[in-house]
């Protein structure tokens, strides 16, 4: 299963060969959003739903044609809507409350959530987003969404037995939300589920979550997994088993010093590797992302590499971020011309090398 | 008759107007956090917020007042990353949690420049009239937290941290509890020989404190065998955490016997579910069933530190503790 693919590439395409390039999800805000956010938790101030809403609104239409303007083949919205990964899900899901900020390091802090009730489907999580997004963008939109173990790793769970059993519910809520999103047309989902890292013992856990999480999900709908900031040797190659059809991770971050991880055993679906680094306010040069998007093709061949930023990169400047889609995608493009013109030898094995031609 | 004592093992959040204004302060980045110099408004701030946390402790009823180790940022590293001779490098994970602190590598002479400790809990004596706890990492964690590049040789290394902290209990205030915080007996199991070092080492800074010591443990339950020599240190109690696995400390304490006194991890230091004095008592008695022991003290106390809740929860399960000591008294 390498997963309905070609729907997304662009209709004007320029090379023969296709390499999917997308982003991972998050994307800086525009300073006057979080001015509006500001004004709008500020009860003092003149500015209510409505002026909230509309500034979501233009937020995410900006972005999404940012991210257009960058070339890049699937995108979205960089998440403009939401604050932070478990907040914005846990404000919607009925059970959860919040009871004020924990440490996480020195000074930095997060509202964690509690599991107070039993979990339950609330108001809607991302529809309306996607809605939105897919209606001002020309190119397809991918939906990042909160994996249940995630989401349950990072709550404090005051109902459920143990926190697998409060993580089965949370995927079966998640599989609704994904049902209600491809009713309303999406195509590409991505399942971020980056607590998985942190607790590698607990990949079958996460199996059985995304096997809950695809009940019934039509198989045109492409389905990706997002993990980061790991010891990737301790979920691979188990990971290969999940019902998806890709592997979104971070290895720009680290200088691909865990490549190695997966050639030892053959990588048999799509690969969305890291060309970017997410936490360095550096632009990288459009040389360097080609020989990083060369390393992939050490694991897979062109049609099943994708190439993406590490993790979502919210914590750059704006016009980093933006230098490095606009590199990112160049890079991306250049490659696939070498490719045409058998000017690079393919080293991922299930490929018809243009070399060997 | 069995004496329950309320009480934490420290490390408490900081109230939530301390962690705005001290992240003004201070900082957000790693190079921001605490170094032992700190200006005189971080100062101040601290000694606001110290003054708040004993206060809730006094008004919640609890038996034990601890100083809040709210300077901490290191969680029980800290007594080393504020040291001379000790280098903190990058962040890492603080054992199996979403939390990290600064790695602090030991680069020189330990006996030197100690007291940090010993200042805070000065501070809170001005606002303790009795019941004042100290809180110090165990030997044994300490030097599983850190990294050595000065003594070059493991036995060498948790010797030296243990003299560190027998001079900073030497500086204490009259106190009337020590608690000596020993997760990675845990969460790292000492290897043979090590064991019994970890023991000595506990041993030698009970012998030095002139109060009533607890060495506590939490995350699980300790492994046999390191158990049967933690029992060969002169410590008053033994701390176990039961919430998080009780069968195999029960194992431990039919097979090996306890101290007369014990510490008993009853109250959740990682979950926002606040237990009723009820459920907190019920835990004690059961211990007491299934050791088939009455002991003469009993510390009720939170598993693990506090500082993993929220400001609201936190505070709710120190009423519970305190109010769980009172039940006890009303039903004997």
């Amino acid at each position: 299963m390498t997963g309905p693919r070609d729907q997304f590439k662009p209709a004007d395409h320029p090379n023969d060969h296709f390499l999917l390039t997308t982003v991972v999800g998050s994307y800086p805000k525009p300073k006057w959003h979080d001015r509006a956010r500001e004004l709008f938790e500020d009860e003092d101030a003149d500015f209510g739903e409505d002026e909230w809403e509309e500034s979501k609104d233009d937020a995410s239409r900006l972005i999404t044609h940012e991210h257009e303007r960058a070339g890049l083949d699937v995108i979205c919205d960089g998440e403009m809507r939401r604050n932070e990964m478990v907040e914005y899900f846990a404000h919607r899901i009925d059970g959860y409350e919040f009871n004020g900020r924990v440490k996480v390091w020195g000074h930095n802090y997060f509202d964690k959530p509690s599991v107070a009730d039993e979990v339950e489907y609330g108001e809607q999580w991302l529809v309306e987003e996607f809605e939105f997004t897919d209606e001002v963008a020309e190119r397809p939109v991918k939906v990042p969404i909160t994996g249940p173990y995630t989401l349950a790793n990072w709550s404090f769970n005051e109902v459920y037995d143990n926190e697998e059993q409060l993580a089965y519910e949370l995927a079966d809520l998640v599989n609704e939300e994904i049902e209600a999103l491809v009713e309303a047309g999406a195509r590409y989902i991505q399942i971020d589920e980056p607590a998985l890292a942190t607790t590698p013992d607990d990949h079958a856990i996460v199996g059985e979550c995304l096997e809950r999480i695809v009940d019934e999900i039509p198989d045109d709908v492409r389905l990706g997994l997002h993990v980061c900031y790991g010891d990737y040797s301790r979920i691979y190659p188990e990971i290969l088993d999940y019902p998806v059809h890709e592997y979104d991770l971070e290895l720009a971050n680290g200088d691909y010093d865990q490549l190695d991880v997966f050639k030892e055993h053959e990588f048999t679906k799509d690969f969305a590797m890291g060309v970017l680094d997410a936490h360095t306010a550096e632009v990288e040069s459009v040389e360097e992302i080609k020989e990083n998007i060369k390393k992939g093709l050490e694991v897979v061949p062109p049609e099943r590499l994708t190439v993406s930023p590490d993790c979502g990169v919210k914590l750059l400047p704006r016009e980093v971020a933006r230098g490095k889609m606009e590199n990112m995608v160049q890079a991306a493009r250049e490659i696939e011309e070498e490719l045409d013109a058998g000017e690079i030898d393919i080293v991922a094995s299930g490929t018809q090398a243009h070399a060997d031609d | 008759m069995t004496q329950v004592i309320a009480t934490t093992p420290g490390l408490f959040p900081l109230p939530d107007w301390a962690k705005d204004e001290l992240a003004d302060l201070k900082g957000h980045q790693k190079t921001d956090l605490i170094s032992g110099d700190e200006s005189g408004e971080v100062v101040a701030a601290y000694d606001e917020a110290r003054e708040e946390v004993i206060a809730v402790q006094q008004d919640a009823g609890l038996d034990r007042v601890v100083e809040g180790q709210l300077r901490w940022d290191d969680m029980l590293a800290h007594p080393l990353a504020v040291h001379d001779s000790v280098e903190t490098k990058g962040i890492v994970r603080y054992y199996d949690n979403n939390n990290f602190y600064r790695e602090p590598v030991v680069q020189g002479d330990l006996s030197a420049d100690g007291g940090d400790v010993a200042a805070d809990l000065g501070a809170a004596a001005e606002h303790v009239d009795d019941g004042l706890q100290a809180v110090l990492p165990g030997p044994y964690s300490l030097a599983d937290l850190a990294t050595d590049e000065h003594y070059g040789d493991d036995a060498a290394f948790l010797d030296a941290i243990a003299d560190f902290l027998v001079e900073e209990v030497n500086a204490f205030p009259d106190v009337e509890t020590l608690f000596l915080l020993e997760p990675s007996l845990v969460e790292n199991t000492p290897a043979d020989g090590e064991d019994e070092r970890a023991a000595e080492a506990i041993d030698a800074i009970a012998s030095a404190a002139d109060a009533e010591v607890v060495a506590h443990t939490y995350w699980g339950a300790i492994e046999e065998k390191a158990y049967a020599h933690l029992m060969d240190a002169d410590v008053d109690a033994i701390g176990f955490d039961l919430v998080a696995n009780h069968d195999q400390t029960v194992y431990n304490v039919q097979e090996y016997g306890t101290k007369d006194d014990v510490a008993l991890g009853v109250v959740d230091g990682q979950n926002t579910l606040v237990e009723s004095p009820e459920t907190i008592r019920d835990r004690i008695d059961w211990f007491e069933q299934q050791t088939n022991t009455a002991y003469d003290t009993v510390y009720a106390t939170a598993n693990t530190e506090t500082f993993y809740l929220p400001v609201n929860k936190f505070e709710d399960k120190l009423e519970a503790l305190a109010n769980a000591a009172d039940l006890e008294t009303a039903e004997a």
